[in-house]
């Protein structure tokens, strides 16, 4: 069977580089994802797809490979990949599994079922919070492996004296998404994963838990010197168990690339592991030595051709994903995106309140300012949206200021009482403008030096010195006073 | 068409398949293996490029099983099978290298 | 004595009549085997007291007034690459030798729920790899009718087991031949079902998309009994057929009146078919005329191709259904100081010479740079062979041939070279790769005086045409 793929770069606001000798190496990464299905049962039986149990507990005839067993397919699995497929706006193909042949020994028919030539899953893309649009090539379904444990030596399969096989994970759905070699810095890697993550969980394909290795990462690095359009030699980077490992092995391996062309040395074509702890990647093995892994369709299976009314039945149920969130925040809050803010509440599943006290009328720049600081506590503190247009409004009319209302709401959660009554019970009342006028003249009295320079200065100083005159008039009104209303005054004073 | 096949080949394949051949056998595996390669000409030598592959007699697709937990194996039962375990696991001596 | 040779289908009609009790059924049969399976060796495993508990779960059943089933107290023998929970199933090969599976295939466990007692586990051609038994690592079993000559195979122990009177009924599978094959060697009926009929769900692979479960019978009515039983949908193969079965054994009498057979002409001119085989195959057209049928002669020419792909597809697809077997998780290991070591040490000493053969074959027609040229193309061939079975199959309701192109031959006579021994399927091959089905029945004998078996081919799930064919056949042998 014949390999797909014909890579193709694109541009990037952002191009992580290295210079090293005078020249300037540009950083080309593509992204291979691995994600665990949120199936109940195996990827071809009914053995239960669980994390955590006692070892090979979760083992069915099928699961060990045992001779006469046959794989059946999990309309779930296939369900999922749809999902996935329709979130990231890809085609959904007629597919075929194969089977990839190689020994060893967590993997129970020393072959492993997936699709390779025909995927489910083809050509979509990923738009990243910060706007960057990552491709993706394909997605295809298959069944994960067994896992070892080593006993002697450090743990490590180096060194090790023996090793123990539990094949609880053999056979849980696994969706290997692949990307284009669209990502061109470590933070856009970065960015990706967690990008995917969310989507893979809004779309309940997966549970995303990196920690539990129901997401994992491969990253395949190249540089090329800026210019030029002909890809460098790849090597692949395993190991890459947290989004910080990824960003940092991404960056480390282009650097060493780097060095390596610009002394005239040839990057070879390996896959590498990434040691967190040293902060490097070390040859696992060379391309050329790769095994031959005769893939060939896999007998005991036939084609999955999803009927296109399913299809556009999983298409309707789905939820939105998270760049529609964005946009919809934005739309509603009048910002243009990208927007950290933004990204951060849909991020954190606060979109919907935030619309929601949006639309309960209360002022959208408020209201994104106290979900994305103020309610951003673990477990997601909430408050019902007509509440929090309630105390939005409190703030937009005076009656209390930024510092109070953040105090209210603080108390709101988790309470029934009204921001009026929480307001009133901690003694906030909204300074009278003449008090606060009479305040305001106390302190630039006590300060004449300050003020001085306050009105004769240049912008920065200004700046500076709003911040001190602020903060007096704060200390003074042990924080009632309004920062904005202070700031107004001190202008107004100035004359200018 | 492929070339006769040769008996480094033959070592080739056998260290793919997880086999060990004596040098004899090297010999006799390369002879009769290349023996039915020729026989197998007659196929090799057919124009079948408009031809569709059938990688099966059965026209069927969309085989698909609910979602539905079934019943697991004993692992004692299991694992007493096995030719060495420890620990609820298989034994298997040092593995040389992570998986591919 | 006696009751060894009457058919599955009067024993279980005595034990549910209460005529006679499945345990002296048993008992009959456990003392044929017990005569003379030394000599034929057409056992692998046999557990008499497990028998003898089997068939007295049959009689209690009927003494309480149940009816245990279409094959009430009938003993059947399984080829031993038919899993059974908790028996012993080799495969005729050291690398399986003690292993009980945890789990009954379909097949077995359709045979029980219908009533039968299975006697045992018999011989084959190791992983069914092979065409006269002489390939099983626990020595060959012996041709009932000339202990002199094979049985045939791979299924030969099946064969023997049904040819003997040690059962009347046995399973065996076919991939390319190795149901009818021994069958014909054997003087007995062999069915191989359409692809997809029987579920393969307990079947030890062989080659995946040939593989087929099928009976061996003393008559053509019992083989549609028990394809009546063992057939059917199973949700656990997904390659099994989801058509409603028809009753093949109400169908077995109907005749051949009118139906229209053909003598594929390309499988009497192929190298080594037998004079006397050609004859009788020409004779069973002539019966089959008389008897109603419109016979005419008709070309099916990509099966001349069909051994070729054969031996591309079938060894490549064991070659990756074989790799399980490494020493980690079940069967024999052989230790060595790492893993990779343990696997190579353990196949080696494992497999047996002929299975080594395929699967370096298979692995060397899947390897990187020769998939297209050998796989790749097998696989056109196999669309060429369905073509034109499926052109034939519109001027003819069923297709007639040779099974076997010789009778019964002597031990050691083929194997010195692999591709004699391969050449002996060139007549049943081409149904497995177009999936269609397929029987063997007697038909009168060679020069020799064993037997000769004809073969009826027909379209995907057409089991019940053959049949009546065969039925025809069999009531006109000379």
């Amino acid at each position: 069977m014949t390999a797909p793929t014909a890579p193709t770069t694109i541009d990037s606001d952002e191009v992580f580089t290295v210079e090293v000798g005078g020249t300037t190496f540009e950083l080309v990464c593509g992204l291979e994802v691995h994600a665990e299905l949120a199936t109940a049962t195996k990827m071809f039986s009914g053995a239960p797809n669980r994390f955590g149990d006692e070892p090979n507990t979760n083992v069915d005839p099928v699961t060990l490979g045992l001779p006469g067993t046959l794989p059946v397919v999990n309309e779930r699995a296939i369900e999922l990949a749809i999902r996935f497929g329709l979130a990231v706006g890809a085609e959904i193909r007629p597919s075929v599994f194969a089977r990839k042949n190689y020994f060893y020994p967590d993997m129970p028919k020393d072959f492993q079922i997936s699709q390779y030539d025909q995927p489910i899953v083809v050509d979509g893309s990923i738009e990243l919070p910060g706007g960057h649009v990552v491709g993706l090539e394909r997605a295809h379904l298959e069944e994960d492996t067994g896992k070892s444990t080593h006993v002697g030596g450090d743990g490590r399969i180096t060194g090790a004296e023996y090793s123990l096989v539990d094949y609880n994970r053999a056979g849980v759905p696994l969706l290997e998404i692949v990307s284009r070699p669209h990502v061109r810095t470590p933070e856009q890697a970065r960015q990706y994963v967690a990008e995917l993550r969310a989507v893979l969980v809004a779309a309940g394909v997966s549970d995303g838990k990196m920690e539990e290795g129901s997401l994992r990462v491969d990253a395949n690095v190249s540089v090329r010197p800026v210019g030029t359009d002909a890809l460098g030699t790849r090597c692949e980077i395993k190991n890459l168990n947290s989004l910080r490992s990824l960003g940092r092995a991404i960056e480390y391996e282009a650097r060493r690339q780097a060095d390596l062309i610009a002394v005239g040395e040839r990057v070879e074509q390996q896959t590498r592991h990434w040691d967190e702890d040293s902060g490097r990647t070390s040859k696992m093995r060379s391309k050329e030595e790769a095994d031959d892994y005769r893939y060939f369709p896999e007998p005991d299976l036939l084609p999955v051709t999803p009927d296109p009314a399913w299809i556009d039945a999983i298409g309707a149920a789905l939820p939105p994903m998270p760049a529609a969130r964005r946009q919809a925040v934005a739309d509603a809050a009048g910002v243009v995106l990208p927007d950290e803010t933004v990204a951060l509440i849909v991020e954190r599943g606060q979109d919907s309140q935030a619309l929601d006290a949006i639309t309960a009328g209360a002022d959208a720049a408020r209201v994104l300012v106290h979900v994305s600081q103020n309610l951003a506590g673990e477990g997601g503190a909430s408050v019902a949206p007509d509440r929090l247009a309630a105390l939005i409004a409190l703030e937009t009319s005076g009656a209390l200021t930024a510092t109070q209302a953040k105090a209210v709401l603080a108390e709101m959660v988790g309470s029934d009482a009204t921001p009026e009554e929480i307001a009133a019970a901690k003694g906030f009342e909204a300074m009278d403008t003449g008090a606060l006028e009479a305040m305001v003249d106390e302190v630039i009295a006590a300060h004449p030096d300050e003020w001085e320079t306050f009105r004769t200065g240049d912008d920065k100083a200004r700046g500076k010195l709003t911040g001190f005159f602020v903060g007096q008039v704060m200390r003074a009104s042990r924080g009632q006073a309004d920062g904005k209303a202070v700031t107004d005054l001190l202008r107004r004073r100035s004359g200018a | 068409m492929a070339e006769r096949i040769t008996r480094d080949d033959v070592a080739k394949v056998a260290q793919l398949a997880r086999l060990a051949l004596s040098d004899d056998e090297l010999d006799t595996f390369t002879g009769q293996l290349a023996a039915v390669l020729e026989h197998a000409e007659d196929v090799a030598a057919l124009d079948l490029a408009d031809v569709a592959p059938t990688a099966h007699p059965l026209q069927l697709g969309n085989v698909l099983r609910p979602d539905v937990v079934g019943p697991t194996l004993d692992r004692d039962e299991v694992l007493a099978a096995a030719p060495s375990a420890e620990d609820g696991r298989f034994r298997v001596p040092t593995i040389l290298g992570e998986a591919p | 004595m006696g009751e060894s040779f009457i058919s599955a289908r009067e024993v279980a009609a005595g034990v549910r009549a209460g005529e006679w009790t499945a345990r002296h059924v048993a008992d009959e049969h456990l003392a044929a085997v017990a005569e003379r399976d030394g000599e034929i060796h057409a056992f692998l495993h046999v557990d008499p007291d497990a028998v003898r508990a089997a068939a007295d779960r049959i009689d209690a059943a009927v003494a309480a007034g149940d009816d245990p089933g279409p094959l009430a107290g009938v003993p059947v023998a399984l080829k031993d690459n038919l899993c059974t929970r908790g028996v012993p199933t080799t495969c005729a090969s050291r690398i399986l030798e003690g292993w009980r599976p945890p789990y009954d295939a379909t097949v077995v466990e359709r045979l029980v729920a219908a009533g039968a007692v299975v006697v045992g586990k018999t011989n084959l051609d190791e992983f069914a790899m092979g065409s006269s038994t002489e390939n099983s690592a626990f020595g060959p079993t012996r041709n009932p009718l000339d202990p002199s000559r094979v049985p045939g195979g791979s299924s030969g122990g099946s064969a023997a087991a049904v040819a003997a009177g040690f059962a009347p009924l046995a399973l065996g599978s076919d991939t390319g031949g190795s149901i009818r094959q021994p069958a014909a060697l054997c003087g007995v009926v062999g069915l191989k079902p359409t692809y997809g009929r029987v579920s393969r769900h307990g079947l030890v692979a062989f080659a995946s998309s040939l593989d087929q479960i099928g009976p061996f019978t003393r008559s053509v009515a019992d083989a549609a009994l028990a394809l009546d039983v063992i057939g059917g949908h199973d949700p656990l193969d997904a390659t099994s057929s989801p058509s409603p079965q028809p009753d093949h054994l109400a169908a077995v009498d109907s005749g051949v009146d009118g139906l229209r057979v053909g003598v594929l002409s390309e499988m009497l001119d192929m190298d080594g078919v037998a004079p006397e085989v050609v004859a009788r195959v020409r004779e069973a057209a002539e019966a089959l005329a008389a008897a109603g049928a419109e016979v005419v002669e008709v070309s099916v020419p990509a099966v001349i191709y069909g051994l070729s792909a054969y031996y591309l597809i079938a060894p490549a697809e064991a070659s990756s259904n074989l790799a399980r077997f490494d020493g980690v998780r079940y069967g024999l290991r052989v230790d060595a100081p790492t893993t990779n070591e343990m696997m190579v040490a353990t196949r080696t000493r494992g497999f047996g010479p002929e299975v080594k053969r395929r699967i370096m074959l298979g692995t060397y027609a899947l390897s990187a740079g020769y998939y297209d040229a050998f796989y790749g193309q097998a696989q056109r061939v196999r669309t060429l062979i369905a073509r034109d079975f499926a052109a034939a199959y519109e001027r003819v309701d069923v297709l007639l041939s040779p099974t076997s192109p010789t009778t019964a031959f002597a031990f050691g006579d083929k194997t010195a070279d692999p591709l004699t021994m391969y050449l002996n399927d060139v007549c049943t091959i081409p149904s497995n790769l177009s999936g269609d089905p397929a029987i063997s029945v007697p038909f009168g004998t060679g020069g020799d005086d064993l037997p000769v078996g004809v073969q009826v081919m027909g379209p995907a799930l057409a089991e019940t045409d053959l049949l009546r064919t065969a039925a025809v056949l069999e009531g006109a042998a000379p």
